[in-house]
This record gives structure tokens, sequence and C-alpha cells, in this order.
């Protein structure tokens, strides 16, 4: 728009000699001092200080090419299902995939590596990985393990113990050394390590149980929390073996086994939630609670179809556990920020990733 | 007639957003580089308070085409001149761009855009993952930008205050005029 200049005398009572020069620090005080402030909060005056950005980083370098993959779970496949929620739910959690019905479901299996092409048989650890969908477009995301704890209890331990698991290019295996002294140091992990070591192994992924591991806090209608842990409890019978035959399977056998069950017929899991009691910890993944805690089946998950992740549904979905519908809140578990801090960064990498080897295999043709 | 001063709506509307922009900024590059459980609430104020950034970006900017701006002093050197409409069009238009790419980059990542309790907003484009990461590139480098043309914008309104002392600086100050204009 059109401005009228001010007369020719303008306002103006320009400062000369010290008080410009006072004038002059004090603009490059304020914003020198902005500048610093931003540079710490993005954390580049503290390079020690644990980002997202260092864990993804650790997490990449297990061997194998992880690029345009899931730092974490990266070998994996994609399925579909419905939740049909059988309503007993609804005594604990306004959540609205609770109410009776039935609700879509994009989910994945995986193993817990680093390497998109691991052999099955190296997934001590199994995943299963669901998005549930309610019809006003709320949505519930969770990642699950078939391990009844989890490893460690806190974000700094388990970036230590991913560094610990860094491949040696040397031998191209992870140094035994550092492995033993994360475990002598890390005596919480000993929940999990005996799970690990004693845990029968099974041919499928249809006969794991999976495991939220985090506590969450289910919200009742009259506002109330409870504290839970769920788990999806398989209605198939575990095909047992021993270790060592697993590798005869094929390094494949888990995305085989789990399309052959499919061609014949849905997979089921009831999801059932544990409530806590007080004193229970809520805070602490590689405790469990006392057996005798009372559950609630909260419905069923049938799995109907198999995709491979390539270009699977699953592909595009960060299965962050925070991404909750009202009546699901984040429990005061550690943990959880940290994952839905660091699946945001490998997700950002891997859609960077793709994207960039899509323009160009585009050039390339 | 000109006004001499910004009206008391639009200086009141720009030292709230101020504030509540530089808090987006330093919210924005403190949470991405965070695991600590402050995450989940930085991030839970961080979507809120972006969409409440572009609608008042949005009433501001019908407020500076209906009320206009008090002129700079005629003997401000014309590259300064330059400078000031520049970054004043450049600040106005990352106040709207920077939460529309936010709200376009969740969409496109396939995230619900939740902004609190049952409160969400539909996606405004495609679940698609190149598209993702063009925006959240995007959505990092002008924030990046954003902070830089807002330290320049402070330097050159403490030039005019302390320096230059022409009066500018009064044209958008929070208190109420003093004898000097």
């Amino acid at each position: 728009m059109p401005r009228p200049r001010p007369a020719a005398t303008s306002s103006s009572r320009a400062s000369s000699g010290p008080r410009r020069a006072v004038g002059a620090a004090i603009i490059a005080i304020a914003c020198s001092a902005s500048a610093a402030a931003f540079a710490y909060t993005g954390g580049w005056l503290t390079p020690s200080r644990l980002t997202p950005e260092r864990i993804v980083d650790a997490l990449s370098m297990r061997g194998g090419d992880p690029v345009g993959h899931r730092r974490n779970h990266s070998k994996g496949i994609c399925v579909l299902g419905t939740f049909e929620a059988s309503g007993a739910g609804t005594a604990l959690s306004t959540a609205p995939m609770l109410v009776r019905g039935s609700y879509p479901v994009i989910g994945r299996f995986a193993i817990a590596t680093g390497n998109p092409m691991a052999d099955d048989a190296s997934g001590r650890v199994r995943s299963l990985a669901i998005r549930i969908v309610a019809p006003d477009g709320q949505e519930w995301r969770s990642g699950m393990n078939n391990s009844p704890v989890f490893v460690v209890a806190t974000p700094q331990a388990f970036y230590e113990q991913t560094v610990a698991a860094e491949i040696d290019p040397a031998t191209g295996r992870p140094n035994p050394q550092a492995l033993e002294h994360f475990a002598a140091t890390h005596r919480e992990t000993a929940p999990f390590a005996q799970w690990a070591k004693t845990a029968p192994w099974t041919t499928s992924y249809a006969d794991q149980q999976y495991n939220s591991l985090n506590a969450f806090r289910f919200i009742d209608a009259q506002g109330a929390s409870h504290a839970v842990r769920w788990s999806l409890v398989p209605t198939t019978a575990p095909d047992i073996v021993p270790v060592a035959a697993l590798a005869a399977r094929g390094p494949d056998f888990l995305e085989r086994d789990l399309k052959a069950r499919l061609a014949k017929g849905p997979l089921t899991w009831h999801l059932v939630a544990t409530l806590a009691a007080p004193g229970d910890p809520t805070a602490d993944a590689t405790k469990a609670w006392p057996p005798d805690r009372p559950t609630v089946t909260l419905g069923t998950l049938h799995v109907t179809a198999a995709q491979d992740e390539a270009n699977g549904a699953c592909r595009d979905i960060n299965y962050d556990p925070t991404v909750l519908p009202t009546g699901i809140k984040p429990s005061d578990d550690p943990l959880l920020a940290a994952r839905s801090a660091t699946y945001a960064d490998s997700f950002d990498r891997r859609t960077a990733e793709l994207a960039q080897g899509n323009s160009a295999s585009e050039h390339a043709r | 007639m000109k006004p001499t001063r910004f009206s008391a709506l639009q200086r009141a509307l720009h030292w709230l957003m101020a504030a509540a922009i530089i808090a987006m900024l330093f919210i924005g590059v403190g949470m991405v580089t965070t695991v600590h459980p402050r995450y989940l609430t930085l991030v839970a104020v961080h979507k809120p308070l972006g969409i409440a950034i572009l609608a008042l970006a949005l009433c501001r900017i019908v407020l500076r085409l209906r009320r206009g701006a008090p002129p700079l002093p005629a003997d401000l050197p014309h590259v300064q001149q330059l400078g000031a409409h520049a970054s004043h069009l450049a600040l106005y238009g990352m106040m709207v761009a920077m939460p529309l790419i936010g709200w376009a980059m969740l969409s496109a990542g396939g995230y619900p855009i939740t902004l609190g309790g049952a409160l969400r907003l539909p996606p405004i484009a495609p679940h698609d993952d190149a598209l993702y990461a063009v925006l959240r590139t995007a959505h990092v480098w002008l924030a990046y930008a954003f902070f830089v043309t807002i330290l320049a914008h402070l330097a050159a309104a403490l030039m005019h205050a302390l320096i230059r002392r022409d009066g500018v600086f009064a044209t958008m100050a929070p208190w109420a005029r003093t004898g000097r204009s």
C-alpha cells in the first residue's frame, strides 16, 4: 500500500558517540544471548545430552543395511485384521474402541533386530504392533513384545545397551566384553535375561503372547485412573522346537509360517488388561507385576491377512505407543516418552531415505 | 490521516504472538532433541499452540490490511526501508506457513492431529511418505529461518529504540505513549 512520507524533519534524535556504542553493545548481547539460549535448547551446546538422534544412530549400527527401514524391529511383515471389543473395558476406560463393536486394525509382526535382512532365528524378541481406529477417527497404537518384561528401565540404560550391542567391524559381531560389562553393571536386566535364556522357542508369530511392557492409565467415565498393562494372549497352541532346529527352516520362516496359517483362516488373540494393585511399579518396565493381579478381557484381535512390508499398509505407520485415544494415557514410565521421541526420529529418517531412494531410482530409469 | 502508532489491538496481538512464537520455536527445537518425559508435554503443547498462532496470524493480517501501519521515518535509508518491508512480509508469511506445514506434515505422516482431549483436526494432506519427508525438512529449516528473522527483527527494533531513536519502536511499544513520540 502507498505510504505517505512524513515531513523531512523526522522525529529522529539519533544518539551519537558513547550512547551509540552502548546501544550497539546491548543489541549484540540481546541477539547473541537469544541465539545461545536457542542453541542450548537444541542441544548444540551439550553434546552429552541423550537425544533421539543418538539412540537412533546407535540402533542403526547393529548389522545389515537399515537405510529406508525402521531402525529397530527392522524386519517385519504387515497384517490386517479387526479388533472385536467385548465392551468389558468400558468400565475402566472411555476409549471409543473399547465399546462393544468391531474396529479395523493395521498391524505389523517383527523381530527385534537392526538388520532388515536378519535371519528370523536370530530374533529372540518377537513383536506385534497394532493400530486400532475408532469410528470417530481416534487411534490406539501399541507396540508389544513377546518378552514378559523389558530389558531396561530407562532411556539411558537402553542407549548403553544398544551401544554395547553395536557390531564390531573387525569381527562382524558385537563385542562380547561390552555386552558382559553392560549386563554386569545393569542388574535390572536379569529378569529379561532369565526369560531370554529359558523361554521356549517356537516356529510362529501366531503362538506368541505380546505384552505392552510399559504401564498405561485407563481413565474411566468418572475420571478415575487405573494403572494397567495389556497383553495379546494367543489362542494358537505353541509349536515348540529346539532353537538349533530353527535355522534349518530358512531365514524367513516366521513370514512363511504366518502366510501359511492365514491361508487357512484368521488368527486370534485376546486383548487382556492387567490392573495394578497400589504399589505395583508403573515406572519400571523391567519388573513384572505379581501374577495374581485382576485382568479384564477387552476383546479379541482377529488377524486375517498378511502383506509384505515393502508395499504393505503398515509400512508408513509409526507405531508410537503414545498415540492414544481419550480414555488411555501414558503412565509415569520414562520409556514411553523416549519411545515416542525415538520412533519419530526413526520414522523421519526412513521416510526421507525412501523418498530419496525413490527419486534416485526414477533418475536411474 | 495515517496513524502514528499501531492500534492497541495490533500491539497486543504483536506482543502476545511474539511470546507464543518464541515459545513455539524453543519448544520445537527442544522437544526433538530430548528423550526426557517432558517430551510428551512439549509435543502436547506444540500442536495446539501452533494452531493458535495460525488463527492469531490470520486475524493479524486482516487487521494489518484494514488498519495499515505507521509510516517509517523518511530519513531511513532506502535499503533499511526495503529490509523492514521484506522482513515483515517474511514474518507474516512464516507465521502462517509454519503451522500449516506442521499440520500438513502430521497429515502426511499418518499421525492423528490431536489438540488435547478428544479435540482433533482433519488431515489436510494425503498420508504419503515422500510428502512427509519434504514437509518435515521444510518445517525444520523454516523454523531456523524464522528464528534468524526474529533475531534480525529484534536487532532492528533495538536499533530504532537505542541508536536511531526515531520513534519506530514506540509505534509497537507495549506501554502507553509517553510525552515523546
